[in-house]
């Protein structure tokens, strides 16, 4: 592999997640990474992931311990490792603040869940802040929205496509188009909406689900991503290349160059570039609860 | 290797590109597998799926050499033994059944009937979990996804009977199998084609509580990208780079 390769939609566990297991589902991440030729991981943490508050509705004081837990992965992994910093909107203070605090030590990115409604007001100065930073914003998506579903303010394309429109100066990430729901009604909802692109992470791999994103959005618009399931993503990236539809550079762009242009990430790191601490990594432990998305 | 999972022609609630065989038989070349049991898509939602079984032997006839068919056989419709002997004359190596989508629930007689028949025949029975994804299902599929509970009585129906139950994920595969006896365990076998790889890893605690031979190989093509099982396989760890699969030609051997 002699091309960089960057995952936009990565999450690490840390200690505070109420999971035995953690340090082994990080390190299996690692190990699935390098195996793929992951040379970067754009990553976040989602507060507690439901052992202290909801997931999806983490609570302030969550929020900063996730951010703590990804600042300190940023610090031993170096340029393996990038941050997205994740915050609550109905915290306006603490949210602004967490950005701030965040963004002066490396962040790259706003990880916004489904805590409120995509085009909510309340999540207009967390993007006039990320405007200000100059970064973009990774929301949480539910492909079509048809229903309310239990433990999340769910949003889809149309939702987003109207924050992003109010908010034109900032790149809006739209989650998994394979993470669940109806993604042609996404392609539909966003196509002309330049300032949101679409990470291709997600358990699903239906056929035509990228041979229509490349079609609706162009491969200008497209993030490679895992989220949890790296095998799927591995999946993507190989059909991708057999699709027939992207050229060499499109190809690329898809990899990583769309990915290093967003997050602004002037040396996106090369193939078989080591972290500085690898060494200090916490060791695998024995699992004893599972995940449950 | 060969794909207990593929399928011909289109899916009713989404457009799937060029389900043919031709097709079929070009991306099993390219993924490196030798044949594959197809099943044809549209007979899952027919009421009577004869017309479907009968497609499906004429479109795979000049594929014969790759492509094995496993036609759909519903029980609770008249004269059902006689397409499971059209489905033996024809060299099929197993049919499959919809339950779910047939409003036959767990323990109905009728689907132990057929499994029970098509271990006689020496034909597995090949269940599907289901096509797609819970959230993004079209209003008028309603059908629900297969029940473990309806697993667990097919495969305690009698020592004949061999099922290969295909899209199912870890929980599903995990609640029927502790919940078997040894020897029902082993009429069962199962399809990784929507079971998790990293970094959860749960095809890896699979293979390591239950053993990499109860799950052989099947994609869910033309639904379903083929490269998906074999990049699972590709990103375990490497006390598992090495774990056999099932051989879905041997399940009577056993």
């Amino acid at each position: 592999m002699t091309e960089p390769l960057i995952d936009a939609h990565a999450h690490f566990l840390h200690a505070g997640c109420g999971r035995s297991d953690w340090a082994e589902v990080n390190a299996a991440r690692f190990r699935a990474g390098d195996k793929m030729g992951i040379t970067c991981h754009v990553a976040s943490v989602l507060g507690s992931y439901g052992f202290n508050s909801p997931t999806y509705f983490p609570s302030p004081s969550d929020v900063m311990a996730g951010n703590d837990a990804m600042l300190a992965l940023c610090d031993t992994e170096g340029e393996r490792v990038r941050m997205l910093v994740t915050v609550n909107p109905n915290y306006t203070e603490r949210a602004l603040a967490e950005i701030q605090r965040c963004a002066a030590r490396g962040a790259v990115g706003v990880k916004l869940l489904a805590s409120r409604r995509a085009d909510d007001p309340l999540l207009d100065p967390i993007c006039a802040l990320a405007a200000k930073h100059g970064l973009p914003i990774l929301h949480h998506i539910w492909q079509h929205r048809r229903r309310e579903w239990p433990n999340q303010e769910i949003s889809d394309g149309a939702d987003l496509a109207r924050l992003a429109r109010r908010h034109p100066t900032v790149t809006f990430i739209l989650a998994h188009i394979g993470g669940g729901g109806d993604y042609q009604h996404t392609y539909a909802a966003i196509r002309d909406v330049e300032n949101i692109v679409a990470d291709t992470s997600g358990s699903g791999v239906d056929r035509g689900m990228l041979d229509e994103a490349v079609g609706a959005l162009g491969s200008q618009r497209l993030l490679w991503g895992c989220d949890l399931t790296m095998e799927t993503g591995l999946a993507k990236l190989r059909a991708l290349e057999n699709t027939g539809l992207s050229s060499a550079d499109d190809i690329k762009d898809i990899r990583w160059r769309n990915a290093a242009r967003v997050f602004r990430l002037k040396s996106p790191p090369a193939p078989g570039a080591s972290p500085p601490q690898a060494a200090s990594r916490p060791a695998p432990k024995a699992r004893k609860k599972r995940a449950r998305k | 290797m060969i794909d207990v999972n593929a399928l011909i022609g289109p899916y009713p609630f989404r457009f799937i590109p060029h389900p043919d065989p031709e097709l079929l038989e070009r991306v099993l070349d390219r993924e490196g597998l030798s044949g594959a049991w197809v099943g044809h898509l549209p007979s899952a939602f027919y009421r009577d799926p004869s017309s479907g079984n009968a497609q499906l032997y004429t479109a795979l006839a000049p594929h014969a050499a790759t492509l094995k068919p496993v036609p759909t056989i519903r029980p609770d419709w008249p004269d059902w033994e006689r397409a499971l002997g059209v489905a033996t004359d024809a060299g099929a190596p197993a049919v499959r059944a919809y339950p779910a989508h047939w409003q036959l629930g767990p323990g109905d007689a009728r689907m132990s009937e057929l499994a029970l028949a098509c271990g006689e025949a020496r034909l597995a029975l090949i269940l599907t979990v289901r096509f797609e994804d819970l959230r993004q299902r079209h209003a008028l599929d309603a059908a629900g996804d297969l029940q473990a509970a309806a697993v667990r009585s097919l495969a305690r129906a009698g020592p004949r009977v061999r099922l290969i139950v295909t899209a199912a994920g870890r929980e599903f595969i995990e609640e029927v199998h502790w919940g078997l006896t040894p020897a029902e365990q082993r009429r069962v076998v199962w399809d990784f084609s929507w079971v998790w790889g990293p970094p959860e890893d749960h095809l890896a605690k699979l293979f390591r509580s239950i053993g990499s031979e109860r799950f052989v190989y099947g994609t869910q093509w033309p639904l379903r990208l083929t490269q998906n099982p074999r990049a699972n396989l590709d990103l375990l760890p490497d006390d598992l780079a090495q774990a056999k699969l099932g051989n879905p030609e041997q399940l009577f051997a056993e």
